[in-house]
């Protein structure tokens, strides 16, 4: 197979959906014992378009629909890579674990050390993340701390189409779980307009992003904006109004959280001093504390200031006034940038 | 066999279901026309509307009192009209109002009246647990009043349905379970998830007993919710009912429901609980004008709710901070909605 890290961009625009069922079909026509499997993923090809136009290809036997039951199918997604296949498992949101984290971090993750590394699970647990439609509570959250802090499990997250393709390709060839969250929002989904970012060029041949890269999508010099996922155009969007403050910020996308990429982001806070944290999640015991406590513990004296934008440690409300106050935007990331430079 | 006065009764709450069904349907879709946007139109978020599901939410409900808990699933609107829920501050928290149930915290599928026992959860089966914990504080304290968790047939294959029968049945506790089969689990049809065509077969395994009502009939589902019910206050212990009942609408609002045949929504027109309930009446000597007034009743307390809720002012984005814990700054405030009814 033809194979190339990063290669050049071709014209061809996909949504991030496309690009990873691109990739997830490439890898099940070169292995049979890729399979897919989850809630609706078969005849309404996933909820959020991750497995659309599979089963016409692949039909029933290789794109399972499952019952409502993710002990059991998450399990037998562990069961089976056990036994050496390469099953891509979907958790229809993330906070859906909740029915199914033993088999999560007590069997996929830790099996192969407590096993000391006799057997392995080359599993992938593709779920959904991400508020900003008002989905309340227990359907918006973006959990990256909760199992990025669980060691055993890789963890990626796509911000762009092309990224989301690499990245899949790189988790079903993994001989480790990985966890691949994917933000509703950019997706591309009819019913839930994307921001334009997403959709970007994309390689029609198979490549992998490799795990433990950060990315820099816009070099800057004044400030540090380490993020993922939908917050990296966030990100992008603030960095392009606070050009009119004479701000020059650089925005980092983290790509993967395990294994994370300290080195990148280190290297820029030493050019800029300035570092302004941004994720979606809960920000106690989290993913922006992460990053903090990795510069802070390899060069305390490269940083003159810091910030970070999450959520506050609530619950995510319903009505629209309520979320809009606690999910981070572009203005929140504007803020907190103009703080960390003053 | 419920009386006339029990029949007119349940009769309304299932024309009140849907009526506010159809108008929130319409509700929810102003703005998002004609490209279809979640984030778009009056009602934020999912929505998950029960047309055709009356049957089960009146025929149980009818034995129940405030005392009782219902636990509710993420499609919960006709349960809980059914059981008495506010209308105006369920349908104020629909539209995400501060005068809500929860002041807009819990939207649409996570609706909580604690005057009248009311709850629900958007996740698969887990209204289960907490139903069987309101039956053994009932059962602790010795009081008569009984639990009732609703659930979908999709939920049957979940751990918390399953686990939650056993812990009920092993401790006698007051607890009836309602299966709403409406045979899809979003796209799923119910037999490629399950070979036990017959979900009250699941009592079996945890010696309770189950029953099935295979026609979406409010009487036959107060039927066997009378001999459910009583067994459970008796402290007899649990029971499993599972109700045939008809999926009028896609999973959630926005859902093109390609994966089904246009001769099924057609049929359950023909089966549309609804004008059969109205013969039932008129066999039992109510009169057309009755039932039309019935009607009436029904439709002007939607409107008014709807009206009411679309008056109330969205609450201001400082309160999202509060309730995360008892002593975080006050709660919703109770709303004066000048009494529901």
């Amino acid at each position: 197979m033809a194979e190339a890290t990063e290669p050049e961009q071709t014209p061809r625009e996909l949504t991030m959906s496309r690009a990873m069922v691109e990739a997830i079909a490439t890898e099940m026509r070169d292995d049979e014992e890729v399979f897919v499997m989850g809630e609706d993923v078969a005849d309404y090809g996933g909820i959020f378009d991750s497995t659309e136009g599979l089963l016409e290809e692949f039909g029933h036997d290789r794109v399972m629909d499952v019952p409502i039951s993710e002990t059991s199918f998450v399990g037998a997604g562990v069961g089976a890579a056990q036994a050496g296949m390469r099953p891509i498992v979907e958790l229809m949101f993330a906070d859906f674990f909740g029915v199914c984290m033993d088999q999560i971090y007590n069997q996929m993750a830790k099996n192969t050390y407590m096993s000391g590394g006799a057997v392995n699970v080359p599993m992938v647990l593709m779920t959904a993340v991400g508020g900003g439609y008002n989905d309340a509570a227990q359907h918006s959250q973006t959990l990256y701390g909760t199992f990025a802090h669980l060691p055993g499990m890789k963890m990626v997250v796509p911000s762009t189409a092309r990224d989301a393709k690499g990245l899949m390709h790189a988790a079903v060839r993994d001989d480790d779980p990985v966890v691949y969250m994917f933000h509703k929002r950019l997706m591309g989904i009819g019913w839930m307009p994307a921001p334009d970012g997403p959709k970007r060029a994309v390689p029609e041949e198979p490549y992998t992003v490799p795990f433990g890269e950060a990315d820099v999508k816009r070099e800057g010099s004044d400030v540090t904006v380490v993020t993922l996922g939908l917050h990296v155009h966030r990100a992008l969007d603030a960095a392009a109004s606070l050009v009119d403050d004479g701000i020059d910020a650089e925005v980092i996308d983290l790509r993967t959280l395990v294994p994370l990429d300290a080195e990148t982001v280190l290297e820029s806070v030493r050019k800029t001093g300035h570092l302004v944290v941004v994720d979606e999640d809960y920000r106690s015991f989290g993913v922006t504390g992460e990053i903090v406590a990795s510069v802070a513990e390899s060069d305390l004296d490269a940083l003159e200031a810091v910030e970070r934008v999450a959520l506050p440690d609530v619950p995510i409300p319903y009505a629209r006034p309520l979320e809009d106050e606690v999910l981070p935007d572009a203005d929140d990331i504007e803020a907190a940038v103009e703080t960390v430079v003053e | 066999m419920p009386h006339s006065t029990e029949l007119e009764e349940m009769y309304g709450d299932m024309v009140t279901a849907r009526h506010y069904e159809e108008r929130l349907q319409e509700e929810y879709l102003e703005g998002k026309q004609p490209k279809f946007d979640i984030s778009a139109g009056p009602i934020p978020g999912e929505l998950h509307l029960a047309a055709g599901h009356e049957p089960a939410a009146v025929g149980v409900c009818q034995h129940l009192d405030d005392d009782d808990t219902v636990t509710a699933p993420h499609r919960p609107h006709h349960v809980a009209i059914a059981k008495g829920v506010d209308l105006k501050r369920m349908t104020a928290e629909i539209f995400g109002r501060e005068a809500g149930l929860s002041g807009g915290k819990g939207g649409h599928m996570h609706l909580f009246d604690p005057d009248v026992n009311f709850a629900c959860s958007g996740i698969i089966a887990e209204g289960c647990p907490p139903a069987v914990g309101a039956a053994m504080a009932a059962d602790k304290r010795n009081t008569d009043a009984v639990a009732v968790s609703y659930l979908g047939e999709g939920a049957l294959e979940q751990g918390g349905f399953l686990e939650s029968l056993n812990l009920a049945s092993v401790r006698d506790l007051p607890v009836v379970f309602v299966v709403e089969d409406n045979d899809w689990a979003i796209s799923m049809p119910k037999e490629r998830v399950t070979d036990v065509a017959d979900g009250s077969r699941r009592a079996d395994g945890f010696d309770m007993p189950g029953e099935r009502v295979d026609h979406n009939d409010p009487v036959a589902v107060y039927e066997a919710a009378e001999r459910a019910v009583g067994r459970a206050r008796a402290g007899n212990g649990p029971s499993l009912i599972e109700v045939q009942v008809h999926r009028r609408m896609g999973h959630f609002m926005g859902d093109a429901q390609g994966y089904r045949p246009d001769e099924e929504i057609e049929r359950l027109d023909r089966l549309d609980p609804i004008p059969r309930t109205e013969e039932r009446l008129r066999a039992e000597g109510i009169t057309d004008d009755r039932i039309e007034t019935l009607r009436e009743l029904a439709t002007d307390r939607v409107e008014e709710a709807i009206e009411w809720a679309k008056e109330q002012p969205k609450p201001a984005p400082g309160a999202a901070h509060d309730d995360v814990f008892v002593d975080s700054p006050a709660g919703p405030a109770a709303a004066e909605t000048g009494g529901d009814d």
